[in-house]
């Protein structure tokens, strides 16, 4: 059974009076499933209405839930046959970011994703799904090889941010990142970019310069945590609830300021609730951006995305 | 032969210039992310490296470098502008670009009327074209007195189109960083300023133009994970501070103490981040040397 969130406390209290009903008409065999019948009605409008009205903190909450589905929950129901290819042939293989090969409906492409663990014993060895510059010079490796074999790109972000020790700054973080970026901005081959989970700051950007930018529906993405925002602007980290909101960063927000491109519907009560069904979506979502830069030459897919990105950004007159 | 000269050259200028002691570096790493160029009240300035009263004019006029331990103070945009370029050859653009507040971010505008009020830029980084040393160069100053030099749409902007006009005109590009990173209060626009000007310096690239970064005191964050971190060539000031991550979170993350040194000039330099460290009043004099191995009509195969 899934852990719950704060917000669904009415839907748990439901359950609960759901389950007393069916034990209490087991044992006392009274037929009470006219009562139960109504009750589960209940439940279904009472979840659909709190999903339609979530709030950026909730969406915060469930996109960083530990039983998130993460890019290795996705990539079988995705890929025909995802092959992971290892190392930055510099220094480590860093497994807070995954790639490799794989068969995308017949289509050859290159994958690239952040992966967070499922568990503390997997998160420490992943780091939290916080990148270190070996993670994207790999990345970097990768992506040039799609350049050079001319298959499409399509990476998935999901990380609170990049690495942020001593070891990070040494190896060049933020000369690690500004390559990727620099790098997605010229290939001549389409990137589809995916957010299935949290999209921090520098860390997530490293692998979010493509022609197309979905979201799932519950994701967010964000210059700064809103813990960090709020503990800067207000001193406060526990007003992270309005720093969420101020930010403006859930798909809903990035899909009217014209950074992403589209929303990919989550099951309801989340991704966690049915990841084939979440991959499905997923799915169909990468093949349909595909298909629409199909007619693309190769100048045209690396001048349409210098475009749109010369286009982000407001300045007044 | 012309790291040779480089070596000698700084060996000469900066031969006592950065040796912390451990607090102290910790101290000036500490309070230096947060303020300005701004120097205080008074006609006398303390060093916060040696401890040494500066006479605030002379400061100034030492391109506000300590004369005793030779602590980089950090200067304002026009000021580093004033010795860097030939005399009447800058020529600024995109002053009227105007900062609006896209996500009605609560309390920003008052933070631009404040940076407006403290800096005399119209944007973090001011941008245009003019000469060093007869070299014509498109050149872009950041300025830590407005809202910490940090990146907005304006900044983005106004870099990327200056890098856009370098390609029209075959000019190279020099960018003077100092920044807190991107600005939050721009929210995912100001993220994408990152991809903006990277992009537009991979354009540059493609196009073969020389692309100089010179890091100055702080630069950090998103701006060190883009335009800073691209440089054909990467400068930076003696003592500057350096890194994606500023030292209090690392502190927090690694829950111990820096090394001292850590996330300096030096420090960068050591780890093969940064080709040479100069001093500031060496600068233009370097830029010139970089900007003639590099002169258009001198590539090999095109005549001289
Ligand atoms: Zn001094």
């Amino acid at each position: 059974m899934a852990q719950y969130f704060d917000f669904e406390k009415p839907l748990l209290e439901l359950e609960e009076k759901i389950a007393e009903l069916k034990q209490f008409s087991q044992e006392k065999e009274i037929d009470l499933s006219p009562e139960i019948y109504k009750l589960m009605r209940r439940l279904v409008r009472l979840r659909k209405e709190i999903y339609s009205n979530l709030e950026p903190w909730h969406k915060v909450q469930i996109a960083r839930h530990m039983e998130r589905p993460n890019f290795h929950d996705y990539a079988p129901l995705l890929f025909e046959d995802f092959i992971e290819l290892k190392g930055d042939r510099l220094y480590r293989d860093d497994s807070a970011i995954a790639g490799g090969i794989a068969i995308f409906q017949g289509t050859p492409v290159t994958v690239v994703s952040h992966v967070k663990g499922k568990d503390t014993k997997e998160n420490i060895k992943r780091n939290f799904g916080m990148p270190h510059p070996e993670g994207y010079r790999k990345a970097l490796r990768l992506m040039d090889q799609a350049e050079k074999f001319r298959r499409p790109i399509l990476t998935f972000i999901d990380t609170p941010g990049a690495a942020c020790d001593l070891g990070a700054e040494e190896r060049g973080q933020g000369e690690a990142i500004a390559r990727c970026l620099q790098s997605m901005s010229q290939y001549t081959v389409p990137i589809i970019c995916t957010v299935i989970g949290e999209g921090g700051s520098g860390g997530a950007l490293a692998l979010g310069v493509g022609n197309t930018l979905l979201m799932l529906e519950h994701s967010f993405y964000s210059v700064i945590a809103p813990e960090s925002c709020a503990s800067i602007l207000w001193k406060d980290p526990s007003k992270a609830k309005e720093a969420a909101s101020a930010l403006k960063f859930t798909a809903q927000d990035l899909l009217e300021l014209g950074i992403a491109d589209g929303i990919i519907p989550e099951p309801l009560g989340g991704a966690h609730r049915n990841v084939k069904k979440t991959a499905e979506g997923i799915s169909s979502a990468i093949a349909q951006a595909l298909e629409e830069l199909q007619d693309h030459s190769p100048e045209a897919l690396q001048t349409t995305r210098y475009e749109k990105l010369r286009n982000f950004g407001t300045i007044g007159t | 032969m012309l790291n040779n000269i480089f070596r000698k050259k700084r060996k000469y200028a900066t031969v006592s210039s950065y040796q912390p002691k451990t607090t102290e570096a910790q101290e000036i790493a500490n309070t230096s992310l947060e303020s300005t160029s701004r120097l205080p009240d008074g006609l006398w300035v303390k060093c916060p490296k040696c401890g040494e009263a500066l006479f605030k004019k002379d400061l100034v006029e030492n391109l506000r470098v300590c004369t005793y331990c030779q602590y980089h103070f950090r200067i304002p945009a026009r000021e580093r502008l004033e010795h860097l370029v030939d005399p009447g050859t800058f020529e600024e653009w995109d002053r009227d670009l105007k900062t609006v507040n896209p996500l009605d971010f609560p309390e920003y505008e008052e933070k631009l009327a404040e940076a407006s009020e403290k800096s005399d830029v119209s944007e973090a980084v001011l941008t245009g074209k003019g000469e060093i040393s007869g070299f014509p160069v498109v050149l872009a100053i950041n300025d830590a007195d407005f809202m910490m030099g940090s990146m907005g749409s304006v900044a983005g902007e106004k870099i990327a189109r200056a890098v856009e006009r370098a390609i029209q005109l075959r000019y190279p590009v020099v960018i003077f960083s100092t920044s807190g990173g991107a600005r939050m209060q721009e929210g995912i626009l100001s993220l994408y300023q990152m991809a903006k000007t990277s992009g537009a310096l991979g354009k540059l690239a493609q196009e073969r133009l020389l692309y100089i970064s010179v890091l100055t005191d702080p630069t950090f964050g998103g701006v060190t994970a883009s335009y800073a971190s691209l440089g054909d060539i990467q400068i930076a000031e003696p003592g500057a501070l350096i890194g994606f991550t500023g030292p209090r979170v690392i502190r927090q993350t690694m829950r111990k103490e820096l090394p001292s040194g850590a996330q300096t000039a030096e420090f960068n330099q050591d780890h093969g981040q940064i080709d040479m460290v100069v001093q500031r009043a060496e600068i233009p004099q370097v830029l010139a040397r970089l900007l003639r191995v590099h002169q258009e009509g001198a590539k090999y195969g095109s005549v001289l």
